[in-house]
């Protein structure tokens, strides 16, 4: 009923005690995440919302079998969160951390090849599966179990997704943010992929924006390799050359990325794309009903 | 090549102050503020003619007039005097451009060939890569285009960094020979060092020249640095030139929101950079069009709110205001009474809407329709754009 997480993962925080991790632990928590433990160097032994706190990873892992593991270290420190993770042999690594730098990234991605760690962010909003499992920055209350698959470079507008499919009744398989770095972990054609494969998901909202060709090769994935219907919307169709819309990655150079090389790519592999934010969940609902 | 956006700017003086340090031959050259110290700078250089390059961020300087070759210390006065204090307006500044406060004075060079250099973090590869054409000189973004084998690229492994054999590839490529090859080789090892050592996310030599003697030499230089590194290099970041940064984009950073100016009338406010786009482009498809970009973040706090206000409202064009939250960790009862709490403070005399969804939507709702300000709310993002490109209208009757 989900893809990368669900009731079984065993999850830790990494920067578990600082004021982003004890206050995204405690929401996890409410939601009925299983997460089993935090790292912070210094302060292994403790304990800290009634879970055992670790110096390292590795120590978490030992103890806790966790399998994936959310960070919120400072921007400074995530690449190494990130590898130490990797290196005690945490599957599912998810970096909310925004402003890494991009040769941190360029070494982690290098670091992570070949490896079975499997990266979303950073700079995103984290993955949820409903109902299941919540690892990430984002409002539980607006999800409900369903359906639809919702993959998105955004965070405040993957929100509007999962908003728009649960107020439409379809509900959320899993919702990954894969975010909004030039340089990130899952793109959105391993995300589409497991979607295609994963039973419970009827059908796929991606959620892109200018910049990079990430929706491009997206667009090739949908034409040659999926069946479920895919509802597409592009940000970023007023935003002007050269400029960075907020994200790192959102910026059109030498006229590459724009809106609408991505709409025009995504309508030709057979996406449902709309033009209007505000029609992505009407348009999967009308999608459904036709296939 | 597709780079990464994130960058401070830096002056083609500085650039190539920072390119001497690593071993990359430049002109000779000063950097000046005077039109006194210009005439002062061209003698101590000696020679009989110079170039007086204005000092912009921007490119496309030399075709707008902001490159002049002198051959007379009164001609560099002339110059001098003409440029600085006045504005530089090029193909990638548009109208009314940037400010000139300060010029490079350099020797001229003999020119046998111009090449082009470039390094940059290109996103598909994810490698720091370099691009080299023959075609030196020309915007290298047309050469791409005309003739994509024109340019010569090289991928870097960040763990085993530049090797000799790439920069042979490049330097044979370009049709250096001798002592050339040996001379670009080094060059590039201290390119790359430097891009290295100081998070660099684009450099870029345009033209680099082989001189008559069959020397090197850095004609040009730009050079951008990852706004996000600048924490550990505190001695750059002081390299950073507000008179080159538009005004409002400045203040906004310093009190954490993002912002960048657009040509229309209406302006937005929104949690989130894809939904900040997103209301952009509903804006426009709605028939108006967005006078900015807006992120005040996740939190939307009273305090960023009004700053936001206060931006939004420095702006002349704009005719009405959209502010579009999404609620979701933080309440929509808090976004709204932050809402009124930033009207009160801040004087805004247009039409605001307000569109607010998520948790606890109701309450945050009732809290603006009571509050007694002439608020329009707006139920789902359709009804918002369509009320503030109606607001905008009225505006203007």
């Amino acid at each position: 009923m989900s893809i990368l997480v669900d009731s079984n993962t065993r999850v830790i925080c990494q920067g578990f005690t600082g004021k982003q991790g004890s206050f995204h632990s405690e929401q996890a928590l409410a939601y009925g995440t299983r997460l089993v433990g935090g790292v912070t160097p210094g302060k292994g032994g403790q304990e800290h919302l009634g879970l055992p706190v670790f110096n390292t990873v590795q120590d978490a892992v030992d103890e806790t079998e966790a399998n994936a593991s959310m960070i919120y270290v400072p921007a400074a420190f995530a690449a190494d969160a990130i590898l130490e993770a990797a290196d005690a042999g945490i599957e599912v690594i998810v970096c909310i951390t925004e402003g890494i730098p991009v040769l941190d990234m360029l070494k982690v991605k290098a670091a992570l090849f070949g490896t079975d760690a499997r990266l979303i962010g950073p700079n995103c909003p984290g993955i949820i599966t409903p109902g299941a499992c919540k690892i990430g920055i984002m409002p539980g209350a607006i999800h409900k179990p369903g359906k639809i698959g919702i993959v998105s470079r955004s965070g405040t507008l993957t929100y509007e997704a999962v908003y728009q499919t649960t107020l439409a009744g379809l509900g959320q398989s899993t919702c990954v943010g894969i975010g909004g770095d030039p340089l990130h972990g899952l793109e959105f054609v391993d995300c589409l992929e497991r979607f295609e494969h994963d039973p419970h998901t009827d059908g796929v909202i991606l959620v892109g924006e200018i910049g990079g060709t990430a929706e491009e090769e997206a667009a090739e994935f949908i034409r040659s390799h999926m069946n479920k219907p895919v509802v597409a919307y592009i940000a970023g169709v007023t935003a002007p050359p050269g400029k960075r819309m907020g994200h790192a990655g959102a910026i059109i150079s030498g006229g590459k990325g724009t809106a609408a090389a991505k709409f025009a790519a995504l309508e030709t592999a057979g996406a449902a794309v709309v033009r209007s934010p505000a029609d992505m969940g009407t348009t999967m609902q009308g999608a459904l009903a036709r296939s | 090549m597709n780079h990464t956006g994130a960058a401070m700017h830096l002056h083609e003086y500085q650039a190539k102050q920072l390119f001497e340090q690593h071993g990359i031959p430049v002109p000779q050259g000063r950097m000046v503020e005077s039109t006194r110290d210009a005439a002062a700078a061209a003698k101590a250089l000696g020679g009989e003619r110079w170039v007086v390059k204005a000092q912009v961020h921007a490119g496309g300087r030399g075709k707008a007039g902001g490159v002049q070759l002198v051959d007379s210390l009164e001609a560099v006065e002339q110059v001098a005097d003409r440029l600085l204090g006045s504005n530089l307006a090029t193909r990638q500044t548009g109208s009314p451009g940037l400010p000139i406060h300060r010029l490079l004075i350099e020797a001229t060079v003999d020119i046998a060939r111009e090449l082009y250099l470039g390094m940059l973090v290109d996103r598909g590869s994810e490698r720091v890569t370099i691009m080299a054409s023959a075609a030196g000189g020309m915007d290298i973004e047309e050469v791409a285009a005309r003739d994509p084998k024109a340019i010569l690229t090289e991928t870097i492994h960040p763990a085993v960094g530049l090797q000799g054999y790439q920069c042979r590839n490049l330097a044979f490529g370009l049709g250096l020979s001798g002592a050339e090859v040996k001379e670009f080789s080094a060059l590039l090892g201290g390119l790359y060092r430097l891009f290295e050592q100081h998070d660099a996310s684009l450099v870029e030599i345009n033209p680099l020249v082989v001189t008559g003697t069959g020397e090197l030499l850095a004609l040009d230089a730009k050079l951008d640095l990852d706004d996000n590194a600048l924490y550990r290099h505190p001695d750059t970041s002081e390299l950073r030139d507000p008179s080159q940064e538009d005004d409002k984009e400045r203040q906004a950073r310093e009190h954490g929101l993002n912002y960048i100016t657009l040509d229309g009338d209406i302006a937005c406010m929104v949690n989130g950079a894809g939904l900040a786009m997103a209301t952009m482009d509903l804006i426009k498809l709605h028939g108006g069009e967005p006078a900015n970009f807006l992120d005040v973040g996740g939190g939307a706090t009273a305090e960023r709110v009004a700053e936001a206000f206060k931006l939004i409202v420095s702006d002349p064009k704009v005719r009405a205001i959209l502010v579009n939250i999404f609620g979701g960790i933080v309440r929509c009862d808090l976004i709204a009474e932050g809402i009124i709490q930033a009207l009160q403070q801040v004087e805004v005399q247009l039409p605001v809407v307000v569109r607010l969804e998520g948790t606890n939507v109701d309450k945050g709702k009732a809290l603006l329709a009571g509050c007694g300000l002439s608020i329009i709310t707006a139920d789902g993002l359709t009804d918002a754009a369509e009320k503030v490109v109606e607001a905008a209208r009225g505006g203007q009757a």
